[in-house]
């Protein structure tokens, strides 16, 4: 085949943001300012003092660019942790002051990050695990939730509803689910990985109890994420030691990252508006050259453009007939980088779970492939895509003919 | 790349030989726990970390394949239902002949690529009729008798960097190349049941099938849980208490897969000098008659023979008789070091005596 780049050269088109995004300059110098300064921020002397400073700063700038107290703020290894935190703390929590609260409710589309917890909790801990359906763009059911709700309230630990799907892009009902929730006592948390410097996120308006967001989103160092907590609210940590967080998240606290953070998140949330105009645009672009190039593509999602429809910048787009890893695996030959939308640590490719609860099949949700813009992509990143996909789209159409599967 | 050194180093020479490379492991389960749990295998998570960092090493683009479907549909259901039938598969002939150079080989050639390149040990020659199969420089390691079922088609896509190495050589490369599997151990035992316990993998999904053994004059000496766990040639672990009257092994001659009858009787009466096989497929032109050698099992002795040919079913007249040579398994035929093709070995027994001169 054409010449295949070596896998250690980074890749020429980008378009896999909703994985990871290019750190910006600004907080790659964050990060490298704090790195080699010694300090823990616990400790009393100057040392100590100035890398608290460091991580107070960092920890009001990150509370201003979503619209929470710097109190709210704790500091997490990124969105993972603080999904368990959110998910776990909370169920213990509430269980703890009502031993009949034992049912969680949440949207079958969550990030793994909240149902892997969810499913261990129910394995483990006596939770019962709802699964909410969502429509065919992949929103929650308002009247499934409003219903289950409804059934013994009392017995409801929490809700757990992502901002905006990672795979697909829609984005959640968030003020009516917080609405229904609240109006029976219960309270609610959201991943708000991908939401985050694509979407108006503001974490008082928006009622929730808790909400989880990541710096590599947005700009930031892998590593550094938050839990925003409303001050109130009781968790139970997973992390026991120095008492640090609010005694939610133990642990020295990193400076370094924190910097990256703030540093990332500001310009992330500030220029939001035209970087979110930019990217509606290039999506158009894309979408309308893949269609034009393959013309049986599906689009999966929320196709209606705006903050409470979808995510900017994302396309999850099933081509029919192919194999999304085939064309995975020859986007990349030819140095464009994306996804499938569901990988999975074995590396073994699985079909998605969100496009299954959206009532995608096996073979519909096999042949998705997941194009996510961000603030590192250009004009021409879309037309290298456009040029080669139809090729690659023939190709794994070729293979997907053969017999891999029966 | 399975993980091992062996496809490493294929890798490794297929890029020095200027192709263009794509590391491909094959996922042979969507859970990988569940056909290997601690020990180490050719489908354990552990083994495809080993082969992506070797990929990283070669700075070659690495994948994992999903062919989790067609492998429990043809191999490891094949397996299940040749033993059920009292045959004795091979399941590393039917995961070559029907995954890694059908099925994979397939996907890739319709994404483009040219080759599936494996460590195997076995040597690609260019004949007078296309590509020829040959036995290993290196004995030990030869594999050509699991690939003696692949047809010219197929071969003509094949690229076995290792067939001129000796393995020993071959894990000082690796080392030498930086490749952390150098040292690993062989594989040997079948990749899809984690403790070599063929027997318990049987049992597990064919349930309990009592029978009785006999001895060749019918009379019962004991019974067994399954017909699974006999192998024509087997001798230990018959389950049978009482001794020969001479005191002589026992030996398992057949297996009746309808009531699971097995029998069992002296090593003369393993000796065979006839072999019956069905479905040959051949590495070259088709042959209707052949003197040459033919092998009857994974790392057994090539023995002289004539095989005669009648469409889908042929006979292979041994010089000297073999012992333990069990249906299901592999005959492939052999011309010096060349693969002339195989068969499924259908029945074996001794041809009637011959007239005194």
């Amino acid at each position: 085949m054409n010449a295949v780049p070596d896998r250690r050269r980074a890749p020429g088109v980008y378009l896999d943001h909703a994985a990871t995004t290019p750190m910006v300059p600004a907080a790659v110098a964050a990060v490298a300012d704090h790195l080699a300064a010694p300090g823990n921020p616990s400790s009393l002397h100057s040392s100590g003092r100035a890398a608290r400073r460091v991580v107070e700063e960092s920890r009001e700038a990150i509370a201003a660019a979503v619209g929470a107290r710097p109190s709210e703020v704790v500091f997490t290894s990124g969105g993972t942790e603080a999904d368990n935190v959110a998910v776990k703390g909370l169920f213990w929590a509430r269980r703890n002051a009502d031993p009949r609260r034992c049912r969680v409710l949440t949207p079958a589309t969550e990030h793994h990050a909240v149902l892997d917890p969810l499913v261990w909790l129910a394995q483990a801990e006596g939770a019962e695990l709802e699964l909410l359906p969502v429509d065919e763009e992949g929103r929650l059911r308002l009247d499934v939730l409003e219903r289950a709700l409804s059934v013994d309230p009392a017995s409801i630990a929490l809700v757990s509803c992502m901002w905006a799907n990672n795979e697909v892009g829609t984005v959640q009902p968030l003020a009516r689910v917080v609405e229904l929730a609240h109006e029976r006592g219960v309270p609610v948390h959201s991943d708000a990985v991908q939401a985050v410097g694509q979407l108006p996120v503001d974490f008082a308006a928006s009622g929730l109890d808790a909400m989880t967001l990541t710096a590599h989103k947005l700009g930031g160092p892998i590593g550094a994420g938050a839990l925003l907590v409303r001050r109130e609210l009781e968790l139970v940590p997973l992390l026991h030691g120095g008492g640090q967080e609010r005694q939610i998240r133990s642990g020295t606290l990193n400076a370094p990252l924190a910097a990256g953070f703030a540093a990332a998140v500001e310009p992330a949330v500030a220029r939001r508006p035209e970087q979110a105009q930019r990217l509606e645009q290039l999506r158009g672009r894309l979408v309308a050259g893949v269609c034009a190039a393959v013309p049986d593509v599906v689009l999966n999602g929320d196709l209606r453009p705006g903050p409470e429809h979808r995510l900017p910048g994302l396309v999850n787009v099933s081509f029919p007939g192919c194999e999304g890893d085939s064309l995975l695996m020859l986007l990349d030959a030819q140095g464009i980088a994306c996804s499938t939308g569901s990988a999975c640590t074995a590396g073994v490719p699985q079909a998605s779970h969100v496009l299954l609860a959206m009532g995608r099949d096996d073979t519909q949700a096999r042949s998705a492939l997941r194009l996510s813009l961000g603030h590192s992509s250009t004009d021409d990143d879309v037309d290298l895509l456009l040029d080669v996909l139809p090729g690659a789209a023939e190709r794994a159409r070729a293979a997907g003919l053969t017999g891999m599967r029966r | 790349m399975s993980g091992g050194v062996d496809s490493a180093v294929a890798a490794a020479r297929a890029v020095d030989a200027g192709h263009d490379v794509t590391g491909v492991h094959l996922a042979l389960s969507r859970n990988p726990r569940s056909y290997r749990s601690g020990a180490r295998g050719c489908c354990s998570l552990e083994d495809s970390g080993d082969a992506r960092r070797a990929a990283d090493v070669l700075g070659i683009p690495f994948y994992v394949w999903d062919v989790s479907e067609r492998f429990a549909a043809d191999v490891v259901e094949d397996f299940v239902a040749e033993y059920a039938a009292g045959r004795t598969p091979n399941p590393c002939v039917r995961c070559n002949e029907r995954i890694k150079f059908a099925a994979v080989l397939d996907r890739a050639l319709a994404l483009g690529f040219d080759a599936v390149a494996t460590g195997h040990y076995a040597r690609l020659l260019p004949g007078v009729d296309g590509v020829e199969l040959h036995r290993a420089a290196d004995p030990t390691k030869d594999q050509s008798y699991v690939l003696g079922v692949l047809t010219s088609g197929q071969l003509a896509h094949a690229v076995f960097p290792l067939g001129e190495s000796l393995k020993t050589d071959v894990r000082v490369e690796a080392s030498r190349r930086g490749l952390a599997v150098a040292g690993k151990p062989d594989s040997h035992d079948i990749c899809f049941i984690p403790d070599g316990d063929t027997a318990g993998f049987l049992r597990d999904r064919l349930g309990q099938r009592p029978g009785r053994v006999v001895d060749e004059a019918g009379q019962q000496l004991g019974r067994h849980d399954g017909a699974y766990g006999y192998t024509v040639g087997q001798r230990r672990g018959l389950g049978i208490g009482t001794p020969t009257a001479d005191g002589r092994a026992r030996y398992v001659l057949s297996i009746e897969p309808v009531d699971g009858t097995v029998t069992v009787g002296s090593r003369e009466r393993l000796a065979v000098d006839r072999v019956e096989g069905a479905s040959p497929r051949w590495c070259g032109r088709p042959a209707s008659s052949l003197r040459g050698h033919v092998q009857l099992r994974a790392h057994g002795e090539p023995l002289p023979a004539l095989v005669d040919v009648a469409g889908d079913r042929l006979v292979a007249t041994l010089e000297q008789p073999a012992v333990g040579v069990a249906p299901g398994q592999s005959l492939v035929m052999y011309d010096g070091t060349r693969v002339v093709g195989s068969a499924t070995i259908t029945a074996a027994g001794a041809r009637a005596p011959q007239p005194a001169p």
